[in-house]
């Protein structure tokens, strides 16, 4: 048993470059109830982080018991990370769940039946398109729910209404990704596979705190880590983090600024001739303008503006230019910060620069936030059309109208689809009246949030809110709907590296609870949205029929899904998409043949200026004649817009801890995690700290043009003149409004996007700090990840000693470490985060051999290749492939071939092979 | 030689345009990304006009022309409110950067003419931003209209 509270990334299974990732199967079961009292386990995967780790839900009596790894998954090898073992079902099956519909009368909410909810959204909704039409209708979605219910709703949206004001709050976490895609290659598609960590010799994590954002797929880079052959780490990022601990070359620069320092990196390949001539010249379009672009940018000029050593840079430039194969992953710091959109171009202009691309090892991972993001770009609920179809693209309008059977005036494709932050600025202009909020909220995440209350709260927007729980948002409501959630219904959802798996319904849900899916088909046969023909537009049964139609949609296009069905998803691995006749298992990476989707009659985008995100539009895209070949993307650096000055003179940026989701509505109700990182707080540094008079734990003020939050103190390592704070915080468990000490970090954010992804600017505000009162204890901030206290005030004996044997493990030259003097700042002293006896999981190491592709998936049936399978094709809830109800005395039986092949590994990593996965990828589409 | 009219014009159309995108600038605060934007081209605009002081030198610059004063556009003093009052500041924008567009094309051809090179050269730095003024403005303005035109209150 091992407490996952204090060893968040588990036990540590080395391995060597171009081995296979050993299995460790990670269980957590709930107490009392031991492996023999589970009546059946359900196969699903976690949607607490975009990870999408593959797991089976324990079932005993009706009720969720338990969670376990799947070991035969690619993508996590039986792994689970804290909160899938803390918070998957425990976040779900909780007494706070929303058990009946509710309406707002006499201002309050009170409970009502689902034909009363319903018929007092259809009147609304029916009256408001008959007097303002669609464009009085906006709907904003979720990173959290399933393809059949991002699609339905697409359809209803686009297809029934026909208004372009649809969005989710993938907006606020993966829009960007899915825009840096679309302008370098020509459509959304993540190129890389999670096996590159396993082949590569470098890695770049870019604004990535992946040790807490992807716990478990951190735990696989650990791994490499701690092998015999490490590879090098370089992460780009402000605050000390595990990567930061861990890299080579750490590069901590002001928040806003990463566009200049990319230019510098760029710039030092050009200069040095790190680069590939020949993939350059028949891969890619626009390097002139790249050039000239970052010429200016010296590693001097770099330094001078990001406030980073220009050694470093030259160093980092260095690796890159000159390691075999490099994997690159961005995330929120990136893509939450000034110049979105020309910041994350320039990772994927660094690797076209060397070809580093559709190579085992060769990749990049442009990161999702949330486990179901990529179905929300996928399917269109986010705006986009579905299938990645192009809107400027009447060919691509045409093919969805015909797949509908309606008219192809009724789809929204005049302008770009409505991003987040302007529906809510329609609703605070009263032209959206009509405001569906499903699973997520905004009255915690998004920026400004006193902007946003005053919206959610005006009379004359009309606000159905769809959740689990009554969160802040859902208490601003007009309706409320009581939602099911994970494990209480079925559906799919694919992963950041396209891997889509099947969750199986394991118990019923709680009351009146009913799925998304069939909330939004009972609207749409109320609202009686038909078909040219007057048949229902949604006239499906169930979720099967809805992925059906999806297959139907995706048919085709890059993220084809034809190949894929809820049997074939059953009991193997999940399945890469594109998945279809030409690649019956799936894809691993793309773009082995320097092929890329920016033909003009197949592309997503005609793409966008960066500094602006003007359209380049039809003609001028078809004129450039790109016909596959990718694009060399940029814009030049602009300051962030508000800077510090002597009123706010310090930056500000927000961000998550390992221990919470989102707003928490899942994760605080898991006691383990509660108790580890229970309240809001905000790190400041040695030197601002000592400066401000502020100790360890103090309460203080921070203060922005937008609002306030009063929080304790975390002194931490944190690059000077930034402050923290995690933006889980909101109020439903303090309750419930801002009143008393405001701790929301989005109380303070700006309102602004990046003018291309129209992703909001989270990570660069200028705040002033003031203290207010005596610390009462230390700050509520785990110790564990990059919120740990700075040395004068971290625990007594032994930690220190333990976070070193860590460090050490992971291949980190621990000596260097230097202690700061914050004799000033050392307030009171901090205790080590840890779980107890209550967050103990138990672990399987090396239970079987890895997983590898492809033959880890479940084969086709009508497929060749299925005469050879072995194994349970899984009827009903099976879990299949081995893994069935009495699959651990199975797996572990095989613990010995397990041991074996680590030697065999350890042997092989000698003699040097690499390419572990078969170099099966195939093209990138059909 | 008459080039130095079109420099005048040309100059004064720049200022014109850099003062206007900070007025509305100023007046769309609730617009961030319009607020922002706008603050950013007008930078663009006054470096054009830094761009053109060395050609201005030399060839001078003639405000009084015979009669081109007639095609000197008022620039934006004030701007409207609500959702129709943005797109027609956008609009006004549109129109004013399309004289600068138009001005630095025929800049252009006479440097051409003449084979300054030196002036060529400012022309290529300057004039294709001018363009993505234009599709900018020209995007915004689809994507503001139909709101604007159809339910706004
Ligand atoms: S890494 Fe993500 S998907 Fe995996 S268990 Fe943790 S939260 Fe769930």
């Amino acid at each position: 048993m091992v407490d996952r509270i204090s060893e968040i990334w588990g036990t540590r299974t080395p391995f060597a470059r171009g081995a296979l990732w050993p299995v460790r199967v990670d269980q957590k079961l709930a107490d009392g109830v031991q492996e023999k009292d589970v009546d059946r386990w359900v196969q699903s995967a976690c949607v607490l982080c975009s990870n999408g780790c593959a797991c089976d839900i324990a079932v005993k009596d009706g009720a969720m018991v338990g969670i376990r790894g799947r070991a035969g998954d690619l993508v996590n090898h039986g792994r689970m990370g804290p909160k899938g073992l803390f918070a998957s079902w425990q976040g779900v099956s909780h007494p706070d769940r929303l058990t009946s519909p509710m309406i707002r009368e006499n201002g309050q909410l009170v409970p009502c039946s689902w034909n009363t909810a319903m018929e007092r959204i259809v009147s609304k909704s029916k009256a408001l398109l008959k007097e303002r039409g669609p464009l009085s209708h906006g709907f904003y979605t979720s990173g959290q729910l399933f393809i059949e219910e991002y699609y339905a709703l697409a359809m209803i949206g686009k297809a029934g209404i026909g208004t372009p004001h649809m969005d989710g709050n993938t907006r606020l976490c993966t829009a960007t990704a899915a825009a840096a895609m679309k302008e370098s290659f020509g459509s959304d598609g993540q190129p890389s596979s999670y096996t590159d960590i396993d082949n590569c010799d470098a890695m770049f994590l870019y604004g990535h705190n992946m040790a807490e954002t992807q716990t478990v797929l951190w735990s696989r880079v650990l791994d490499r880590l701690a092998g015999p052959d490490r590879p090098k780490l370089v992460c780009v990022d402000p605050r000390e983090t595990e990567v930061a601990r861990l890299a080579d070359v750490h590069l901590a620069l002001r928040p806003g600024t990463n566009l200049a320092l990319m230019h510098g990196l760029v710039r030092e390949l050009l200069h040095n001739g790190w680069i590939d001539e020949a993939y350059i010249g028949q891969h890619t379009m626009g390097i002139e303008e790249l050039r000239s672009t970052v010429e200016p940018w010296t590693a001097e000029a770099v330094a001078q503006t990001c406030g980073v050593d220009a050694e470093d840079v030259r160093e980092a430039a260095r690796i890159f230019g000159t390691s075999e194969a490099v994997l690159s992953t961005v995330l929120q710091g990136f893509y939450q910060s000034s110049q979105a959109t020309a910041s994350s171009c320039q990772v994927n202009n660094m690797h076209l620069l060397r070809g580093l691309l559709g190579r085992p090892g060769c990749g990049i991972l442009q990161m999702n936030g949330q486990p179901t993001a990529q179905n929300n770009r996928e399917c269109g609920a986010d705006g986009d059309l579905p299938g990645f179809r192009n809107w400027e693209n009447p060919e691509h309008v045409q093919e969805l109208a015909a797949l509908w059977n309606i008219s192809p005036e009724t789809i929204p494709h005049w302008a770009p689809p409505t991003h987040a932050m302007q529906i809510f600025r329609y609703a605070e202009q009263g032209s959206v009246e009509f405001l569906w909020i499903s699973a997520t909220n905004p009255a915690v995440s998004m920026p400004d949030l006193p902007r946003i209350r005053k919206i959610l709260a005006k009379e004359e927007v009309f606000v159905v809110v769809q959740d689990l729980y009554l969160t802040e948002t859902a208490q601003a409501a007009d309706v409320v709907l009581p939602a099911a959630g994970w494990g209480e219904k079925t559906g799919t959802f694919t992963n950041v590296n396209r891997t889509v798996h099947l969750s199986d319904k394991a118990v019923e849900p709680p009351g009146e609870a009913r799925t998304d899916l069939d909330i939004f088909l009972d609207y749409s046969r109320r609202m009686g949205f038909s078909t040219l023909d007057g048949a229902p537009l949604l006239d499906w049964q169930g979720p099967e029929d809805g992925f059906e139609a999806w297959k139907n949609c995706s048919r085709g296009r890059p993220c084809d899904y034809s190949g894929i069905s809820y049997e074939r998803l059953r009991g193997g691995s999940g399945i890469p998409w594109p998945c279809n006749d030409e690649h019956p298992d799936g894809v691993v990476r793309f773009y082995e043949d320097g092929i890329f989707p920016t033909d003009p009659d197949y592309c997503e985008t005609y793409g966008h200026d960066l500094l602006t995100g003007a359209t380049v539009g039809p003609q001028a895209y078809r004129a450039m004649a790109p016909n596959g070949r990718a694009l060399f993307k940029t814009a030049s650096y602009s300051p962030p817009h508000e800077e510090p000055d002597e009123e706010y003179p310090l930056r500000y940026t927000t961000g998550r801890t390992a221990y919470q989701f989102h707003t928490r509505t899942k994760t605080a109700r898991s006691r383990q995690l509660h108790k580890a990182a229970p309240k809001a707080w905000v790190e400041l540094s040695v030197q601002d700290a000592t400066e401000l008079a502020v100790r360890e734990g103090d309460l203080v003020r921070v203060t922005s043009r937008r609002g306030l939050i009063e929080v304790p103190a975390r002194v931490g390592d944190i690059r000077p003149g930034t402050v923290f704070a995690p933006f889980h915080y909101g109020y439903w468990d303090a309750g419930g409004t801002p009143d008393g000490h405001p701790t929301a970090a989005n109380e303070l954010t700006i309102t602004e996007w990046d003018p291309v992804s129209k992703q909001p600017v989270f990570k660069n505000a200028a705040v002033q700090v003031v203290k207010i009162a005596d610390g009462q204890g230390p700050a509520p901030a785990p110790t564990t990840t990059a919120s740990r206290p700075a040395e004068a005030s971290r625990f007594g004996s032994g930690q220190d000693s333990a976070d070193a044997t860590r460090l050490a493990d992971a291949g980190h030259p621990v000596s260097g470490h230097d202690s700061t003097d914050a004799g000033v700042s050392a307030g009171a002293a901090v205790p080590p985060t840890t779980g107890g006896p209550d967050a103990e999981a138990e672990e399987f190491l090396e239970p079987s051999s890895p997983p590898q592709f492809p033959d880890a998936i479940q084969p086709d049936p009508g497929h060749p290749r299925a005469a050879h399978a072995t194994g349970d094709s899984g009827s009903g809830h099976s879990t299949g492939s081995g893994e069935g109800e009495d699959s651990l005395q199975e797996t572990l039986k095989s613990a010995l071939k397990g041991v074996e092949r680590v030697v065999r590994n350890a042997i092989k990593d000698v003699t040097g092979g690499h390419d572990n996965d078969g170099g099966s990828a195939g093209k990138d589409r059909p | 030689m008459n080039l130095s009219i079109y420099l005048g014009l040309l100059h004064k159309a720049e200022q014109t345009l850099a003062a206007s995108f900070r007025t509305v600038a100023e007046g769309h605060g609730a617009e961030p990304d319009v607020h922002f934007l706008c603050q950013t081209l007008a930078k663009q605009c006054d470096d054009h006009e830094q761009a053109l002081k060395p050609i201005v030198d030399r060839y001078g610059e003639d405000e009084s022309g015979a009669e081109p004063e007639r095609m000197h556009a008022e620039g934006i003093s004030s701007t409207r409110s609500g959702p129709v009052g943005l797109l027609r500041d956008l609009h006004d924008l549109y129109l004013l950067a399309s004289l600068v567009d138009v001005t630095w094309t025929l800049v252009k051809q006479a440097g051409q003419g003449l084979r300054d090179d030196e002036l060529l050269e400012v022309v290529s730095s300057c004039d294709q931003q001018t363009a993505v003024q234009l599709k900018w403005l020209q995007t915004r303005m689809k994507q503001a209209a139909p709101q604007a035109l159809i339910v706004a209150r």
